[in-house]
C-alpha cells in the first residue's frame, strides 16, 4: 500500500519547519506547472472560482507579477492591495486587516510585509490560506523553493551540491529560507559576506564561513548572490558600496580563477557593480533567468497545493476512481 | 486483518493481445488511414496503450503516429473534495492539434467525467478536426453523455467492483481483472 | 478604628529578625503587637486560623508601573495596589514614566494621594532623574522628595549622559535616596526586540546584545564610585552584570539590584512563534545567564526581586512582534513564579526568599516594612506554600492581561494580605477558614 503523499497544512510560512518529503512535494508539483507555462493558453481551470488577494505592505514589483500570474493561471481571481508604508505600518493595522479579509470570504491570501513573523500573525487569525511573500528579515518561503528547484534543474539533484549565499545575510529572508531547505534537502550551505552583515552563531546553523570571495568561490558548486542594499551602507555596517564590489563582488576575474564552472544565482533585483558584475549577470553560467521562470512555476505548485480539497469531503466523493 | 478480495480476469495477456490488434485496425479505419492521425493517451496506462496502439499502426501501416500524453488532475471537476492533492503527471503533446484527428485513449471508460476533463484540456492546445475515443474496456455506469468509438471489450460491473488493468510496462505483466472490494 | 487580629499557628518567617518559627501573630492599631506562642488577644478580636501557611512581612515591590496618570485604560494607581495585595505584596514603588512624566512636586503628591484613597498597598512614587524623562535637565529631585518621592529614575529608558548621571547620584546624596538606573547602552541595543542569539537569528529579529546592558552597568558602578552616591540598578539580565556587581561589592561602592522573576525562570526560546508575550526589555536571555542571576540573587549580589509589573492594553499586544510594546505584568504571579523556581527549585530557602521580597528591598529603598517586629506597622502577608494552582489572567486584579504564564500551574499564593492592620486581600481557600 502506497503512503499518504504528505500535505502541507493551510499556511506557507517559511521552510523552516517542513520536513525534506514536504518541500520535495512542492518542487515535484512545480515540474507540470513549468509545461503550462510554455503552453499557447497558458491557464487551467484548477483554482477556478477561488478569490485571492495579494497583500503587500512593501513595495514589490516582481514577487508580485510572479504570484499574481501564478493565480491566474490557475484560473483564480485576484485583488491587489498595495498598502503603503506609514498607514500601515502598525501591528494593529494588521489585525483589522486580518478580521476584514477574514469577513470577505478571501480563499487566500498572499503576504508581504515589514516585520518578522508578521505570516504566522496573519495565518494564525483567519482561516484562508496563507502564503508568506516576505515577513521581515524572517523568511521568502518562495524564493528559497525556486532557488532550489533551479539548482535542481541544472545539477541534477541537491544532494551534496555546494551553495554559497553571499551578501547580507543578516538582514535577508531569502538567506534564510535558502539555509533551511538547502540543509534539508542534503545540500551543503556555506555563506561568505562582511562580518557585521553576518548573523552572530551562523555556524551552529551546520554553515560553513567565508570571510572572503575568493574562498567561497573556490568551494562552492553554486553562488546564490544577495541584493545588497543602500541602508546598510548608511546603518554604519559597510564604509561605502565602492568597497563591498572591491572586497566581494562576484567579478568575472574571480570567477574565471574559479576550479570548475560555478552557477550563478540572484534573487533580484541586481545592483549591477556593486554585488555582481554586469559580465557576470548576463554571462553563460548565469541561471538567473531560469530562476524567474521557475519562480511562477513553484508559486502555481503552492497554490495548487495549499488550495487543496477538503478531506472530510473526500470520502463521501470516493466510491471508486472516477473514470 | 482485511479479508481477500474477490478477482475474476477478463483478458488475459494473449486476449489482451487480440483486443489491442482489433482495436489499431479500427482506429486506422476510422481515421481512413494515418495522415492526421494522432493518438493521445490520458496518464497513467493511457499512455502506456496509446503507445502500443501506435506501435501496431505503425508496423501494419508502414507510417509514423505521433503519440502524446495528457494529464488531466487540472481540469479534473472534483479537485475541490479530493482530500490530499494528486500528484500531477505529465502532459506533452506532439504538435499543434489543430485540424488533426485526435483519438483519445485510455484504459476503463465509467463516469465519463475523465473524458470530460481531457476534451476541455485539448481545447487549451488546439481545435482538432476530430476526436474520437478509445477505451480497452467499457465498464457502463456513464454520468455523463459521453460514449467511446472503439471499445475493446464491453464490461458488465457492479457498484462494489473495479477493473484492474495491468499493463507489462508498469506493472510486469498484462492482465484484466474484475475485483470485487469486500 | 479596625477590630484587632489574631494570627493563629501559622510559620512565622521574620527575616528582619531571623525568625522562623510557628507563633501567633496580634495586630492592634495597625501594628504588630505581640508574636510568640500562645498570645491571646482582646476580646473583639478577629481570630484567623493560620496553621499550615506561612506569615510574613508583607512583600515590597521596588518596581512597578501604575500607568496614572495618562494611560489608565491599562492601570491605575488603584487597580495596581489592588493586584499588589493579591499577589502578597503591602508597597509597592511606581516608576515615573507616566504620561504626563512624574517629575515634580505636584505629580509626586498625585500618586501619594490616589494611593491613600485606594487603602491598600502603599503606593510610594519615585521621581523622575530628568525632567520630562529627556535626560538634559535634572529634575526638582527636592521638591519631589518632599512631596513623598522615595527614589529617582528615568525607567523605560537609559540615562544616556554620563555627566547627568553622576551629578545625579551626587544630588541625590543630599537627600540619601537612591538613584535607579535601567541599564540599556542606547545604539547598541536601536531596533531590538529580543537578545540577541540564536534565536533571534532564527526569528528574523534584531537583538539587543548582553552587552548593551553591561556597559552601562560598569558605567553606573564606575560613577557611583566617583560621585559616593548610591545607584540601584533595575531588572539585571545578563552572568556579565552579575560579575560586575560583585566586583563593584567587593570594593565597597554602593550599588544595589534587582532581578525580576521572569528572568530567573524563562529564556530567549520563549520568544518562538514570536510570542509577544515574552517581549520585555531587558529581554530575556540564556540558560547561562539565569544560573548567574539565580546565584547572584543566592549570594546577595543581586539585593532583591522586583516584578517590573508593566502593563498593556490586550490590543497592543496583538501586533508582529517588532510593533508589540516591550513589558509583562507580574504583581499577581511574582512570589508564585519565585517560589516556584527558587525555593521549590533548590536554589533559596523560604527564609532567603521573603527577605530578599519583602526585608530587603524595604532596606534598600529606606521604606518602612519588612518586618513583624512589636511596633512596627502591621504589614504582613499569609502564603500558602503547598497548594499548586493554575493562573488564570482573566482573574487578574489588574487591568492588563499581558502575562506568559497564562494555563501554568505554581505553588505559592497569598491567601491574606493586611495591610496597615486592615485586611486588604483574602483568597478564596482563607476566606473558608
Amino acid at each position: 500500500m502506497t503512503p499518504a503523499p504528505p500535505t502541507l497544512g493551510k499556511d506557507l510560512v517559511g521552510l523552516e519547519f517542513l520536513s525534506a518529503d514536504q518541500i520535495r512535494l512542492i518542487l515535484d508539483t512545480a515540474e507540470p506547472f513549468k509545461e503550462v507555462s510554455e503552453r499557447q493558453i497558458k491557464k487551467v481551470p484548477a483554482l477556478r472560482g477561488k478569490t485571492i488577494v495579494n497583500l503587500f505592505f512593501e513595495a514589490s514589483t516582481r514577487t508580485r507579477i510572479s504570484f499574481e500570474f501564478a493565480e491566474k493561471r490557475l484560473s483564480a481571481d485576484t485583488v491587489n492591495v498595495a498598502a503603503s508604508g506609514s498607514s500601515v505600518s502598525k501591528g494593529e493595522t494588521l489585525v483589522d486587516t486580518a478580521k476584514n479579509l477574514e469577513a470577505m470570504r478571501i480563499d487566500m491570501v498572499v503576504m508581504r510585509h515589514g516585520a518578522s513573523g508578521a505570516a504566522q500573525f496573519l495565518g494564525d487569525r483567519i482561516r484562508s490560506n496563507v502564503i508568506n511573500a516576505g515577513d521581515g528579515k524572517h523568511e521568502h518561503p518562495t524564493q528559497g523553493l525556486l532557488d532550489m528547484l533551479t539548482i535542481r534543474d541544472h545539477h541534477g539533484t541537491l544532494e551534496g551540491v555546494k551553495v554559497c549565499l553571499v551578501g547580507d545575510i543578516l538582514h535577508s529572508r531569502v538567506a534564510r529560507s535558502n539555509l533551511w531547505g538547502l540543509t534539508k534537502l542534503g545540500a551543503q550551505v556555506a555563506v561568505c559576506g562582511p562580518r557585521p552583515l553576518l548573523p552572530r552563531g551562523i555556524e551552529d546553523f551546520g554553515v560553513t564561513v567565508f570571510s572572503r570571495i575568493e574562498a567561497a568561490i573556490e568551494w562552492a558548486d553554486v553562488l546564490n548572490v544577495l541584493r545588497l542594499q543602500l541602508e546598510r551602507m548608511e546603518g554604519g555596517f559597510i564604509p561605502s558600496l565602492r568597497e563591498y564590489f572591491r572586497v566581494f563582488g562576484v567579478t568575472m576575474d574571480r570567477l574565471e580563477r574559479a576550479p570548475r564552472p560555478l552557477t550563478i544565482m540572484h534573487p533580484g533585483p541586481m545592483n549591477r557593480g556593486v554585488e555582481i558584475e554586469s559580465r557576470v549577470a548576463d554571462g553563460p553560467h548565469s541561471v538567473i533567468l531560469d530562476q524567474v521562470t521557475n519562480g511562477v512555476a513553484v508559486r502555481m505548485a503552492v497554490l495548487y497545493l495549499l488550495a487543496g480539497g477538503r478531506p472530510e469531503l473526500a470520502d463521501a466523493a470516493k466510491s471508486g476512481p472516477s473514470e | 486483518m482485511t479479508r481477500a478480495s474477490e478477482k475474476q480476469t477478463l483478458l488475459d495477456a494473449r486476449a489482451l493481445a487480440r483486443a489491442l490488434q482489433r482495436m489499431a485496425v479500427e482506429i486506422t479505419e476510422l481515421a481512413h488511414g494515418t495522415d492526421g492521425l494522432v493518438l493521445v493517451g490520458i496518464q497513467r496506462r493511457g499512455v502506456e496503450l496509446a503507445e502500443r496502439l501506435a506501435g501496431i499502426i505503425e508496423r501494419e501501416e508502414g507510417a509514423r503516429v505521433p503519440r502524446g500524453a495528457l494529464d488531466i488532475t487540472l481540469y479534473r471537476d472534483d479537485l475541490e473534495v479530493v482530500g490530499p492533492r494528486p500528484v500531477i503527471g505529465e502532459t506533452r503533446l506532439p504538435e499543434d492539434l489543430t485540424g488533426k484527428h485526435v483519438f483519445i485513449v485510455d484504459d476503463v471508460l465509467y463516469t465519463g467525467r475523465t473524458v470530460r476533463a481531457a476534451l476541455d484540456e485539448l481545447a487549451d492546445f488546439g481545435r482538432p478536426k476530430r476526436i474520437s475515443l478509445c477505451v480497452l474496456i467499457d465498464r457502463g455506469g456513464r454520468e455523463l453523455p459521453i460514449q467511446a468509438d472503439i471499445v475493446g471489450k464491453q464490461a458488465k460491473v457492479g457498484a462494489k467492483e473495479f477493473v484492474e488493468v495491468l499493463i507489462a510496462e508498469l506493472d510486469g505483466k498484462d492482465e484484466v481483472n474484475l475485483v470485487s472490494r469486500r | 478604628m479596625s477590630r484587632p487580629i489574631l494570627l493563629k499557628g501559622g510559620r512565622v518567617i521574620d527575616p528582619s529578625r531571623n525568625a522562623d518559627a510557628v507563633a501567633d501573630v496580634l495586630i492592634e492599631d495597625g501594628k504588630v503587637t505581640a508574636v510568640g506562642s500562645g498570645i491571646g488577644g482582646p476580646d473583639e478580636s478577629i481570630v484567623r486560623d493560620v496553621s499550615g501557611l506561612v506569615v510574613a512581612p508583607g512583600l515590597v515591590d521596588v518596581h512597578v508601573h501604575v500607568r496614572e496618570p495618562g494611560n489608565e485604560d491599562e492601570e491605575t494607581v488603584a487597580t495596581a495596589a489592588r493586584a499588589a495585595v493579591a499577589g502578597g505584596f503591602t508597597a509597592v514603588c511606581a516608576m515615573p514614566n507616566t504620561d504626563p512624566v512624574t517629575d515634580n512636586q505636584a505629580a509626586v503628591g498625585f500618586i501619594v494621594r490616589q494611593s491613600v484613597r485606594a487603602g491598600l498597598a502603599r503606593v510610594y512614587p519615585i521621581g523622575a532623574i530628568s525632567v520630562g524623562q529627556r535626560g538634559e535637565q535634572l529634575a526638582e529631585m527636592g521638591e519631589m522628595v518632599g512631596a513623598g518621592a522615595v527614589a529617582v529614575s528615568d525607567d523605560g529608558k537609559p540615562v544616556v549622559s554620563g555627566h547627568l548621571m553622576r551629578t545625579a547620584l551626587e544630588y541625590a546624596r543630599t537627600f540619601d535616596i537612591p538613584v535607579a538606573d535601567h541599564c540599556e547602552e542606547p545604539t547598541l541595543a536601536a531596533g531590538g526586540a529580543m537578545h540577541e542569539g540564536l534565536v533571534s537569528a532564527r526569528l528574523g529579529l534584531k537583538g539587543i546584545p548582553a552587552a548593551a546592558e553591561e556597559i552601562m552597568v560598569a558605567r553606573d558602578i564606575l560613577l557611583a564610585e566617583l560621585s559616593g552616591g548610591h545607584v540601584h540598578l533595575c531588572h539585571m539580565s545578563t552572568r556579565g552584570s552579575v560579575d560586575l556587581i560583585r566586583r563593584g561589592k567587593e570594593r565597597g561602592i554602593r550599588v544595589t539590584a534587582e532581578v525580576t522573576p521572569h528572568h530567573l525562570s524563562l529564556d530567549h526560546t520563549a520568544c518562538e512563534h514570536y510570542n509577544t508575550n515574552a517581549k520585555m526589555n531587558p529581554p530575556l536571555r540564556e540558560q547561562p545567564d539565569i544560573e548567574a542571576l539565580r546565584q547572584g540573587l543566592r549570594e546577595g549580589v543581586i539585593d532583591c526581586i522586583a516584578s517590573d509589573h508593566a502593563p498593556h492594553a490586550y490590543d497592543e499586544k496583538e501586533a508582529a512582534f517588532d510593533h508589540a510594546p516591550f513589558g509583562i505584568i507580574g504583581l499577581e504571579t511574582a512570589f508564585a513564579v519565585a517560589h516556584t523556581t527558587l525555593v521549590l527549585g533548590g536554589a533559596l530557602s523560604l527564609g532567603e526568599l521573603i527577605s530578599r521580597m519583602s526585608t530587603i528591598p524595604a532596606k534598600v529603598f529606606h521604606l518602612p516594612g519588612g518586618s513583624l517586629r512589636p511596633g512596627a506597622s502591621a504589614d504582613v502577608c499569609v502564603l500558602d506554600v503547598t497548594t499548586p494552582w493554575t493562573v488564570d489572567p482573566a482573574r487578574f486584579h489588574s487591568k492588563s492581561r499581558n502575562t506568559p504564564y497564562g494555563g501554568r500551574t505554581f505553588t505559592g499564593r497569598a491567601v491574606l494580605t493586611i495591610a496597615g492592620g486592615r485586611v486588604v486581600h483574602e483568597g478564596e481557600a482563607a476566606a473558608a477558614r
